[in-house]
């Protein structure tokens, strides 16, 4: 009996060290970003657009997006500050400079240190990786804004961003 | 141990209907919220109309963005339908009765009233119009 439970620990602990190694590696390439997993920063960042995964930007980034929510792109979006102060914390831990999770730092190729950029559509690596998608394409109806990943990026929700 | 099929049927129900009372008593108390404000801004107020709601819902406003003029430019026209956000993303329908979790938490009304009608008509929307617009969403 202990030796069956010895071996389900072992290939439990197994399971889980393949699973970040996996994690790891995926975080790595161009084409899987970590979704977000906090509750409340995807229930906030993911009422108007898709709660981006804050690997897509430097901690810079979030943190002046975040100071400026009551002129967010030209929209209101001000949170309270409790909300605003918890929700800065999670994208700042996980953005593309971090070495809290994978490492995103290739993401972030030609983007100055001293500039703190905001749309993810204008990084070089994003410019780059979407060069093939013609002007005609982004104005269809169902794609409404280049925000709208989920349009073409059908499991981007699940932050796999592949060539679709 | 045998639990008969009536009784577990009885059981489901009572839990449905007790889950929709516990969706509409919240409600409720967002609109009596509303209601004392209105009441104290304007003595002379005799409670919220669906039919001023649904004309704010839908008439084009002035003073707010002009991508934005109406609550129905990301609404859309129908309320029980989804709507749609500027950058894509798909609205749950405003409608109560398809949406039956909506308008339940008070913060999170007051923040879409908050940002929406600025979005909308350019200032913050008062009591007795958020009241009018709730009352409208109930009746949908």
């Amino acid at each position: 009996m202990t030796t069956l439970i010895r071996s389900i620990a072992v290939g439990a602990a197994l399971f889980a060290a393949g699973a970040v190694m996996l994690e790891r590696a995926r975080a790595g390439s161009d084409e899987f970003f970590p979704p977000v997993t906090d509750p409340l920063t995807r229930q906030e960042c993911g009422s108007c657009h898709m709660a981006f995964p804050p690997g897509l930007l430097p901690a810079r980034s979030w943190q002046k997006m975040m100071g400026e929510l009551d002129n967010h792109f030209g929209e209101d979006a001000s949170v309270d500050a409790a909300t605003a102060k918890q929700i800065t914390t999670y994208l700042v831990a996980h953005a593309a400079d971090s070495t809290g999770y994978g490492d995103m730092r290739r993401w972030l190729r030609g983007v100055p240190a001293s500039a703190a950029p905001q749309r993810i559509t204008e990084l070089p690596k994003w410019v780059r990786e979407h060069r093939e998608v013609s002007p005609r394409e982004w104005t269809r109806k169902e794609i409404a804004s280049k925000a709208n990943c989920v349009a073409c990026h059908v499991d981007g929700e699940r932050g796999y961003f592949e060539d679709d | 141990m045998q639990i008969r099929p009536r009784f577990l049927f009885l059981a489901a129900l009572t839990m449905m209907s007790a889950a929709q009372a516990a969706q509409a008593a919240p409600r409720d108390d967002i609109l009596a919220g509303y209601a004392a404000q209105a009441k104290a801004a304007d003595a002379a107020f005799a409670g919220f109309s669906a039919a001023r709601g649904e004309a704010l819902h839908r008439d084009r406003h002035s003073g707010g963005k002009p991508d934005s003029p109406s609550c129905t430019s990301c609404h859309g026209e129908n309320t029980r339908a989804a709507g749609r956000t500027p950058v894509g993303k798909a609205i749950e329908p405003v409608a109560v009765s398809v949406a039956p979790t909506r308008y339940t938490d008070a913060a999170k009304v007051e923040k879409w009233f908050r940002r929406n009608c600025r979005e909308v008509l350019g200032r913050e929307c008062t009591p007795r119009e958020k009241g009018d617009w709730l009352a409208f969403m109930t009746t949908q």
